[in-house]
């Protein structure tokens, strides 16, 4: 992972300017489905990485193996509310794929569940 | 931890389903311990960021309706295989920040409340909260060094939950004792699906 000096900010920006200058004050992510374990997984390559800002490509990093939101919101050490926002210009860009979570009491599904059992029992 | 494969057989890019458990409980009851006993990676923190009223009667009193809060989350990660990746959250410290709870529980196939027995009354929020979202969970009493060792029942009677929700003795630093507390979960969730079949 790369580190924080990649940033174009420093820490004088201060902890509000920061976020969201670099979501250009956008506060709502547009796809509300992103969870905290949602998925998200980089294309091997992005589509044009001229429209990128640095933060993108952070994430575009990053996700080359699966991580969840959560994870890259941690990793890139900002809140979620911008990782969601950065995160939806890349789906938009097709540059992400992204998996929900299975929903139990929606989809009951047994097989998932065996599976979980038996890989905690086997940490 | 499991290998990821990169693709699927023709090419598509294998994304993981991921699975969700939520560690609840009372301030101090071992939550981010737990965590960390079975978490293949050191616990992870991270932050929402609030900016707006109506997040939460309580979130904005005696503030301005603009002025930012921060929620702090810190959660794990067991990787089951290359197509399942297990979450656990602990659930935010303050009960003051209940709409995060709603984001935490969306989707978990279980939650743990941790209890401490010499401050019951802390977990009864976590209780009521999975109870009434019908989403399946277990008690698990972090036997904390110094207190009151009571019986199984003696704290079903005082918590007052159903018979048929489990409740296990645990040390919430021990991996094994943390993994039997998952096992649990789990077994029950899946009681749960049978009898619903």
């Amino acid at each position: 992972m790369a580190g924080r000096e990649d940033w174009w900010y420093d820490e004088a920006a201060g902890p509000l300017v920061r976020p969201y200058a670099m979501v250009r004050g956008r506060t709502r992510p547009l796809r509300p489905e992103l969870h905290l374990v949602t998925q998200v997984r980089a294309m091997p390559s992005p589509s044009d990485p001229d429209a990128l800002s640095v933060e993108h490509m952070e994430i575009m990093e990053l996700c080359r193996r699966p991580l969840s939101v959560a994870e890259v919101a941690a990793y890139l050490d900002v809140p979620l509310v911008v990782v969601k926002v950065l995160l939806s210009d890349l789906i938009q860009r097709g540059d992400v794929v992204i998996r929900d979570p299975a929903r139990v009491p929606q989809v009951p599904d047994r097989n998932l569940l065996q599976a979980v059992l038996d890989g905690v029992r086997g940490i | 931890m499991v290998s990821v494969e990169s693709e699927r057989p023709g090419g598509e890019l294998l994304v993981p389903t991921p699975v969700k458990i939520v560690i609840a409980g009372g301030f101090g009851t071992g939550k981010t311990t737990m965590v960390n006993s079975v978490s293949e990676i050191p616990p992870l923190h991270t932050e929402e960021l609030l900016t707006e009223a109506g997040v939460g009667v309580d979130d904005v009193l005696g503030l301005e309706s603009k002025e930012t809060t921060t929620v702090a989350l810190d959660f794990g990660r067991i990787t089951i295989s290359p197509e399942v990746v297990l979450y656990l959250f602990g659930t935010p410290g303050q009960n003051r920040f209940w709409f995060m709870w709603d984001e935490l529980a969306f989707g978990a196939i279980g939650a743990v409340i941790l209890v401490d027995t010499r401050r019951l009354d802390s977990s009864f929020p976590s209780i009521d909260f999975f109870e009434r979202r019908g989403i399946p969970f277990i008690i698990a009493v972090n036997c904390f060094e110094g207190a009151h060792n009571y019986e199984v029942e003696e704290v079903r009677r005082a918590l007052d939950v159903d018979a048929a929700i489990p409740l296990v003795l645990c040390d919430a630093r021990d991996r094994e004792s943390a993994k039997t507390v998952l096992v649990s979960l789990i077994q029950h969730t899946m009681d749960r699906l049978d009898a619903m079949a």
